[in-house]
């Protein structure tokens, strides 16, 4: 690791001043993924501000009904809470669906959403990576690519989104409620949170650079039957080959939400429209502009099989 | 290419300790703040743990993570560095009741926190139930990720105590079970090179009464 100096931030908008006056600084929180890329040294800041003493840590009733999902829950404990468990248990399971328990114990809501790819190309630092480097190029493609993206990609970066709670969040319409440096806040709707790579891989998100999640929030309960669905080369503690968030209502109308496929949590309106014929049409629908390479062609078809099998789960 | 510095070398390690010592009785605003030294010195911080029940006041450079706290200035060995990446569990520990990986935390980060390892667990003479149960069912073959082994022990049956569900919890809205299925999902972040997971699976069972 690089040489970092360190502060405890005493309120979000003082965290986000810290962060705007040094270009090298950088928000830690759990530190699960910040720290693993620091050791690598794909990521080197110079500064460190700590924002777990802020008290973003709460679960509380929203005035619409919806929760209100402090930045730095942790994975665990918004797992366990019990309102989630009821009524967004879509949430709960897809949670339980990523990591270890000893990461979840530490990794929080908002981290869960900024964690970068695990293109083993982003991680070795011997490779081109557009995401790691702009410009550098992408070993990628072309590359091994087995576990990457069969869709959104471009031709700079073909990443996956690694996490398995954004693709709930993705299914749920969760919003993201930020705070700049001078106070400002401002709510991105879950959808327009994560980027697709185009030709600035480097950007993962919506966030400007002063901008620090106080919480992520969700609408009323969907109601209706909660599945996540994940599919991995380990029955435990692995990344999704694919995985389908779905909420299915008794009528047989619903929407889904794909992980593993895409470089953000991957739904599209028109599957969800096409929910009640089934899975080969929302599949149809959802893959209409991938592009697979020969290692990832798989993911097209184990999509659809996946889907087809959270619906019969969701049915059942 | 270069090749990523993946830990601090010893010689680090002695720089950065010279630099604590000559800084140890500089004045302070506040315990456990961060401190900068003069140019050239690598930045640290005084930080403040309870381990194993004893209060320790260090000052560590910042990079310092919980594990190489534990194991390089508390010389409590006990805590093991297996892949140093969070993939392996071997450095589990528990903090403040709950079992995190130590090396993917700094120790500046756990300022006031109080901290169990194995050595905190039991003795030799008077081991903790689990350490008792891996002996008897031979739940190891070298031994090293054991530690991690039986501190996530300690943290997933107080977890399912405490109702937090799992991967395979079959209904979200009632108590978790105390099944073979779930102490396995549980236990997937601590990785045995030698495949003693059967034996480990019986150990931890048998200190709960689960038939496997």
């Amino acid at each position: 690791m690089k040489p970092f100096t360190y502060e405890r931030a005493r309120s979000p908008a003082e965290a986000a001043a810290a962060v705007t006056r040094d270009p090298a600084a950088k928000f830690i929180a759990g530190g699960t993924n910040l720290l693993d890329l620091m050791k690598l040294q794909i990521e080197a800041p110079a500064h460190l501000v700590d924002v777990n003493g802020l008290a973003l840590d709460r679960i509380e009733a929203t005035s619409d009904g919806g929760l209100r999902i402090g930045a730095l829950v942790r994975n665990t404990a918004l797992a366990s809470d019990e309102r989630v468990r009821r009524d967004y248990a879509v949430l709960s399971r897809a949670l339980m669906a990523g990591a270890s328990g000893q990461l979840r114990n530490r990794a929080t809501t908002a981290g869960n959403l900024l964690q970068r790819t695990r293109c083993p190309y982003f991680y070795d630092t011997d490779q081109q990576c557009n995401k790691r480097k702009p410009g550098s190029g992408c070993s990628a493609i072309g590359g091994y690519s087995r576990q990457l993206a069969v869709v959104g990609g471009s031709q700079a970066c073909i990443a996956t989104h690694p996490s398995d709670m954004a693709v709930a969040m993705r299914v749920l319409d969760a919003n993201v409620e930020t705070v700049r440096s001078d106070g400002r806040t401002r709510v991105i709707p879950i959808a327009d949170f994560h980027r697709l790579p185009g030709d600035t891989p480097h950007i993962d998100t919506a966030l400007g650079r002063d901008e620090l999640i106080t919480a992520v929030t969700l609408p009323r309960p969907p109601g209706g039957t909660q599945v996540y669905r994940k599919v991995r080369d380990r029955s435990s503690y692995a990344f999704a080959l694919v995985s389908v968030a779905a909420i299915v209502q008794r009528d047989g109308t619903g929407r889904l939400a794909l992980g593993g496929v895409a470089p953000k949590p991957w739904r599209d309106p028109a599957a969800d429209a096409a929910l009640r014929e089934g899975a080969k049409a929302a599949t149809t629908r959802l893959m209409a502009q991938a592009k697979p390479t020969q290692d990832n062609a798989f993911k097209v078809a184990l999509a659809e099989r996946t889907i087809a099998a959270a619906l019969l789960q969701a049915r059942s | 290419m270069d090749k990523p510095d993946l830990s601090l070398s010893r010689r680090d390690l002695l720089i950065a300790s010279a630099a604590s010592a000559a800084w140890a009785s500089a004045p302070t605003e506040a315990a456990a703040s961060p401190v900068s030294g003069p140019p050239g010195t690598v930045p640290s911080s005084r930080v403040s743990l309870e381990v194993n029940g004893t209060a320790h006041a260090l000052e560590l450079d910042n990079r310092t993570t919980l594990l190489d706290a534990l194991r390089e200035h508390l010389h409590l060995t006990g805590t093991k560095k297996g892949c140093d990446h969070g993939q392996c569990g071997a450095c589990t520990v528990l903090v403040n009741g709950e079992r995190i990986n130590a090396c993917l935390t700094l120790v500046v980060m756990n300022d006031g926190a109080k901290v169990t390892t194995i050595e905190g667990l039991g003795t030799p003479s008077r081991m903790h139930p689990l350490q008792a149960a891996f002996v008897k069912h031979d739940g190891y073959q070298c031994g090293y990720c054991t530690p991690g082994q039986i501190c996530s022990a300690v943290g997933a049956l107080d977890e399912i105590r405490r109702g937090v569900p799992s991967h395979v919890t079959a209904d979200l809205n009632a108590k978790p079970m105390l099944s073979a299925e779930e102490l396995r999902e549980r236990m997937s972040g601590n990785l045995c090179r030698c495949g003693a997971y059967s034996n480990i699976l019986d150990a931890i069972s048998e200190t709960e009464g689960v038939r496997t």
